[in-house]
């Protein structure tokens, strides 16, 4: 397999100063990620996991240590466009159709007319929303409105996802659904994928490596290397590795948290 | 039969309302005069007569309706509108004005909600101004506002015009500010993930998130802008308006040319305001957002 490095942090740390001192996010930090893994941090919240993410989108500003996107800094690999960033709320803009909305960035990075017309389609074919382009946002569900912003977030040659529990809003059930062809869009588009999650069991179900994370101050506490093959249907959940690897986790967290 | 009476019947048992109260209230108001009308006619005046005088008075404290309605007829259809007298030349003298110092203003208190929005100093500087403006009375620096421009040449139309757009740009500004800041954090993260300029950002985000905000603002700064139209055609002793109409009815003590120049400068303000809110209507469908 390919081991080329997308994501390298070294010690890296972020603390913010508030009016009750200093918050530790993130403290001396160390992962690295290769090319094509599908990454899920996990962790209570205040354990730095949406924080780290949004490091590596240039969102925020480490305080202390080196990290690196794509062999790059954050900032350099964010101007050359590296990466698509999917947040919690689809964030559909409600005066654009489907297909506006996914044409935005096309639209902000310049691509032509007739590029951006075959890109909005061919993402809509990935997220199983063709048919959909000329629909505005209010006509579909959360869980279809989710799927439109993956979409966007495809739409340009990023190869990295960074995503922010993007299904944390939607019910159960869609979130099967949506996991379940999330790794189909892993499996096709061969894309690097770093995804926030509060959920052990959709964690150990996507990820091919487990980043568990503990607050006060933000620190990686384990990462678990899944042994789960790629191909994933949606009764592996019920086997002995799965619950195995579920477990690893679950101890990892309560081993974070040993200090409460 | 029902649905109608379900969607006009408030309506129309108000309005009843106030008609009811309205001519009651001519009865009492304008009692005094038919008194003394019968004490020195020296007849004794009863109810029903009482009631018929004080409802068709030459000069009443408060004219009934219904006389306001014969001098609302006869000034407006009953005349040429390029007559003096006619209350539809007026009315259009002021809507001339309150239209261009609207237009002003609107454009004024839009762009300086995006500088205010767009420049720290200006966030921190102008706010402040543009709230005292507002509390100095329109009444004082409406005058001086005409002498000025008058000073340097200007008079006629843009005057009233700018003192119409002095009161309309403040709802817009305020409106717009929160307005184009109505994007949250993830919309302008998101923005900054896709390494869109502030050009684009505005363009694609902050101005159609503005819109919502804008439609109310203008409401208001219609209606403003006809105050001030009407305010700046009382101190310059214009002969032209309905401000005029309202300024020479008190002159003369002819309250009913009074009474019918308020109601139309009412109804051109409702007017007004329904043609916008028709316009956010139909704007804010187009844009998926009236929901």
């Amino acid at each position: 397999m390919n081991q080329e490095v997308v994501i390298e942090a070294k010690k890296l740390s972020l603390t913010f100063e508030t009016n009750d001192g200093p918050v530790h996010a993130l403290k001396d930090v160390d992962l690295t990620i290769n090319k094509g893994e599908f990454v899920s941090f996990i962790g209570p919240s205040g354990c730095g996991k949406t924080t780290f993410l949004r490091v590596m989108a240039d969102l925020e500003q480490p305080t202390g240590g080196e990290i690196f996107v794509n062999g790059m800094t954050p900032e350099q690999a964010r101007l050359k466009r590296a990466y698509g960033y999917v947040f919690q709320a689809a964030g559909l803009y409600p005066w654009r159709t489907i297909g506006g909305n996914i044409r935005l960035p096309l639209e902000i990075m310049g691509y032509s007319k007739d590029e951006q017309t075959k890109r909005v389609k061919e993402v809509l074919e990935l997220v199983h929303l063709d048919g959909f382009e000329n629909k505005f946002p209010w006509q579909l569900s959360g869980g279809m409105q989710q799927r439109a912003s993956i979409a966007r977030a495809l739409s340009f040659d990023a190869d990295l996802m960074l995503m922010d529990e993007p299904f944390g809003a939607l019910d159960e059930i869609v979130r099967d659904h949506l996991n379940e062809q999330l790794l189909e869009l892993w499996a096709e588009t061969n894309k690097t994928i770093c995804f926030v999650t509060h959920s052990i069991p959709e964690a150990v179900y996507l990820s091919t490596k487990i980043v568990v994370m503990s607050p006060r101050p933000g620190r990686v506490t384990d990462v678990i290397e899944s042994t789960l093959p790629r191909e994933r249907p949606l009764d592996i959940r019920e086997s002995q590795e799965f619950l195995d690897i579920a477990h690893r986790v679950r101890e990892g967290l309560r081993a974070g948290h040993g200090d409460d | 039969m029902k649905r109608m009476w379900a969607k006009f019947g408030p309506v129309v048992t108000v309005v009843i309302a106030i008609f009811a109260l309205w001519y009651v209230m001519a009865v009492v108001m304008n009692a005094n005069w038919a008194y003394d009308k019968a004490a020195r006619a020296d007849v004794d005046l009863g109810f029903n007569e009482l009631v018929v005088d004080t409802w068709s008075q030459k000069k009443p404290r408060l004219p009934a309706p219904h006389q306001v309605a014969v001098e609302l007829w006869n000034t407006t259809v009953m005349k040429s509108i390029t007559s003096k007298r006619s209350l539809v030349f007026h009315a259009w003298i002021t809507l001339s004005s309150t239209l261009l110092g609207f237009a002003m203003g609107a454009v004024l208190g839009i762009l300086l909600a995006v500088g205010i929005v767009h420049n720290k100093a200006m966030n921190l500087s102008v706010m402040p101004w543009v709230i005292a403006s507002q509390t100095i009375p329109i009444l004082a620096i409406a005058p001086m506002i005409i002498v000025v421009l008058n000073a340097v040449g200007i008079s006629g139309l843009v005057p009233k015009a700018v003192i119409s757009m002095y009161l309309s740009f403040f709802p817009v500004v305020v409106g717009m500010v929160k307005g184009l800041r109505a994007p949250d954090a993830m919309q302008m993260d998101q923005m900054r993930t896709w390494n869109a300029s502030k050009w684009t950002t505005f363009w694609a985000l902050r101005w159609p998130s503005s819109v919502p905000y804008l439609f109310p603002s203008l409401k208001i700064g219609v209606a403003a802008a006809l105050v001030g139209a009407i305010v700046a055609e009382l101190p310059t002793g214009a002969v032209r308006g309905l401000g005029a109409r309202l300024l020479a009815g008190s002159y003369y003590g002819q309250t009913i040319q009074i009474w019918s120049a308020l109601l139309m400068a009412a109804a051109l303000a409702a007017g007004l305001v329904m043609i916008i809110g028709q316009i956010e209507k139909v704007t804010l469908r187009k844009m998926g957002m009236n929901r």
